[in-house]
């Protein structure tokens, strides 16, 4: 696959960066038409990952179907989730067994990114031109990690942030307990594992702490705000658009 | 071993609110895992012997008949015998009348997942007959009457004092003393031990391989003690269930190589034995008889199935030391005898989902144990393909289907559901909006008990996009 110049790309936004967090959502755009794309938000609801890991394939394949028809004719489909970069570009394909839903789902896997790493190897983005003043400390999300190989992709963005120092935690490759509806079936251990997560944040000393994926931020966030930890909590798209205006996640608005 | 696994939740509770344990468990975090990265960073070829390894595996699975039945005939032919078992009852049996017919009343044993699946010791224990855990973890958790909660590291989850009690409860000459010294506890249970090994009439062991092309078991320790348990006694006898087959002992090399770095960050175990028929007119030592049971209980059914890639775990416990979720609660939690990421394919798959159904969801799919699996096992697919077994047999918890029901309901119908999430949204958001977050939600207890619910920004993506908001 080669890069046109300014290729047209499409938003997948997530159902938790709609809902919870459009900010991230808008950080994303400002990324992508800065590295010169054309960008589109096509109308979209969930890419069906809940109920395919709940084991719920017909509910899964039911809002997928959607995405396949909202998403063709774009040279790609970026999205600012590893998690549901993931679903786009290796479980929908075992959702459709075969026929034109299977075509077509193979073409959206083939064309999906996941947001910084494709700012970078694709689009050879190098840096950015935002700042931000601060120690940060990258969470890598399990997905974006294992499903979707990214891990320098948005530690060399962020090192290119003027002001950013970027320092390593201790297990920061290790799951945060989020897991989707694990944090529901099993709080007590979810929030067992947040908490050696949470551990391993503040011993960095770091004032932030980002990562690609909105589930685990939320996870990180909450169990931080519980302990009243001064660490900020952001999604990487939104330090590196330089979009951090907004109160962090978690944060509440100033009175 | 009795099973609890229904009883998972409540297990993870109590786990989680046992400080000692919580303690042993950040050392074995710490141990294993790093050692197994200096191990395969020393190595440049390790992913490539990794695939090696994988193919051999796949190869013998898709043509196990014939291996098992090459494996019998050397064996045969070496002078040994082959009994064939179906399931753990036919085990058991088979052991007892071999123990029987040589009128044993002590058995020594090495570890042997197989053993603890099949329930072997207390079954002999009941027919009069005393089996000895050899291997030091086995005997100490032996000693604490508890299953092992580790497939390599049987009681990793025990600290020092722990077994110095366990001994001075236990060993008379101690006279309740409490040993303190690593040494001396390894000099005490070497000394107790030894004297059992004398006494034993059989030596069971387990099996990591059976080679087709020699008839040879082979067993990987790092204690030496599987080498006494089946060399001491007049009969060995090694347990071993299908999937152990291996065509060559070429085969056998490859596979060996990554199962040490894997297991414990060795380039090789300590002892690696290789056993052959009985001892033969003019040797000088080794059993007089040699018996291997090879047991399905479960696993032929797993062959062409969506889980046979299950079949070539060798067991090195890598995915376990990896698993975030077996890291904060420990092996017994599982409730059966394979815990963990591979437990929890494997488990399903020999006892059924029924009963087996928690362990496929106590998973983040985080996907690390795929990640350092030296057989290149996709454990996360198979774990989903469990839960999609839940799913069909109703066994889910009822809210969870409603649930997902009433969401791809929404979820397939855009308008609507932008329409709805806009509502929900901007209330939540104003709630939310002073503090950041919820201390408190109904429906979210679990999430609160422990963290906050973040508060959503007030309006949803689409909404601001659709109404012509740019960046
Ligand atoms: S599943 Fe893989 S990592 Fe886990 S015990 Fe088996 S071989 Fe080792």
């Amino acid at each position: 696959m080669t890069a046109t110049s300014t290729p047209h790309v499409a938003l997948f936004v997530s159902c938790l960066v709609d809902l919870m967090r459009p900010t991230v959502g808008f950080a994303a755009v400002k990324l992508l038409q800065d590295a010169g794309c054309t960008v589109d938000v096509p109308q979209q609801t969930c890419c069906g990952q809940p109920a395919y890991n709940s084991g719920d394939r017909d509910n899964a394949r039911k809002v997928a179907r959607g995405l396949l028809q909202q998403f063709q004719d774009y040279d790609y489909i970026i999205v600012p989730s590893g998690s549901c970069a993931g679903m786009l570009s290796h479980d929908l394909v075992d959702l459709f067994d075969d026929g034109d839903e299977a075509v077509l789902a193979a073409d959206v896997a083939a064309r999906t990114q996941e947001l910084t790493s494709f700012l970078v190897d694709i689009m050879g983005i190098n840096g950015v031109a935002a700042s931000y003043d601060g120690i940060v400390t990258y969470h890598d999300s399990c997905s974006s990690l294992r499903a979707m190989q990214v891990r320098d992709q948005p530690r060399r963005l962020l090192e290119s942030v003027n002001g950013l120092t970027l320092r390593e935690a201790q297990d920061h490759q290790v799951c945060c307990g989020f897991g989707g509806t694990f944090c529901v079936k099993y709080p007590a251990v979810s929030s067992a594992m947040a908490a050696d997560k949470a551990d391993r944040l503040a011993e960095t000393g770091a004032d932030t702490v980002v990562a690609g994926d909105l589930g685990c931020l939320m996870n990180i966030a909450g169990i931080l705000k519980r302990r009243r930890s001064p660490i900020r909590v952001r999604h990487v798209a939104e330090v590196l658009a330089g979009m951090t205006d907004t109160p962090a996640i978690g944060d509440g608005r100033p009175t | 071993m009795e099973r609890s696994a229904r009883a998972f939740t409540h297990n993870a509770h109590k786990a989680l609110a046992d400080d000692v344990l919580q303690d042993n468990l950040v050392k074995l975090k710490g141990n294993f895992l790093v050692r197994r990265e200096r191990a395969r960073d020393s190595l440049p070829e390790f992913d490539v012997l990794r695939d090696e390894a994988k193919a051999i595996k796949d190869h013998t699975l898709a043509h196990l008949d014939l291996y098992l039945e090459a494996f019998e005939a050397q064996v045969t032919a070496t002078g040994g015998q082959v009994h064939w078992a179906r399931d753990a009852a036919e085990a058991r049996a088979i052991v007892l009348e071999i123990c029987r017919a040589e009128g044993a009343r002590t058995v020594t044993k090495g570890k042997s997942m197989i053993a603890e699946e099949i329930a072997l010791n207390p079954y002999l224990e009941a027919h009069g007959i005393e089996p000895v855990e050899t291997d030091l973890g086995e005997y100490i958790i032996q000693l604490a009457n508890e299953p092992p909660s580790h497939i390599i590291a049987p009681a990793i989850h025990k600290n020092r004092q722990q077994v110095a009690e366990l001994f001075a409860d236990n060993h008379a000459h101690l006279d309740g003393r409490l040993l303190d010294d690593i040494d001396d506890m390894l000099a005490d249970a070497r000394k107790v031990l030894r004297e059992r090994f004398l006494k034993a009439d059989i030596g069971i062991t387990g099996a990591n391989f059976m080679v087709a092309e020699t008839g040879q078991t082979i067993i990987v320790t790092n204690e030496g003690n599987g080498d006494l348990t089946q060399l001491l006694p007049r009969v060995h006898i090694a347990l071993a269930s299908i999937e152990k087959a291996v065509p060559s002992l070429e085969d056998v090399t490859t596979i060996l190589r990554v199962l040490a770095r894997s297991a414990t960050g060795q380039e090789m175990a300590s002892y690696t034995t290789f056993s052959a028929g009985g001892r033969r007119d003019g040797e000088t030592d080794g059993p007089e008889a040699f018996h291997v049971v090879i047991v399905d209980n479960g696993r032929s059914a797993m062959l062409g199935s969506e889980v046979q890639d299950m079949l070539r775990c060798i067991r090195c416990g890598c995915c376990l030391n990896a698993c975030p979720v077996y890291g904060k609660l420990g092996g017994h939690v599982y409730g059966t005898t394979y815990s963990g990421p591979m437990g929890s394919v494997l488990s399903p798959s020999l006892f059924g989902i029924d009963e087996m159904h928690h362990l496929p969801n106590a998973s983040t799919l985080c996907g690390r144990c795929e990640d350092v699996c030296p057989m290149r096992i996709p454990i996360p697919r198979m774990l989903r393909y469990w839960r999609e077994r839940e799913t069909e047999r109703g066994l889910a918890p009822s809210t969870a289907r409603w649930g997902l029901n009433l969401w791809s309901a929404f979820a397939s119908r855009p308008t609507l559901y932008r329409r709805l999430m806009r509502i929900g949204v901007g209330v939540l958001g104003r709630l939310g909006r002073r503090h950041g977050g919820f201390a408190n939600l109904p429906l979210a207890g679990g999430w609160t008990r422990a963290r906050e619910m973040p508060a959503p920004e007030g309006q949803t993506f689409q909404d601001r996009w659709q109404r012509g908001e740019r960046p």
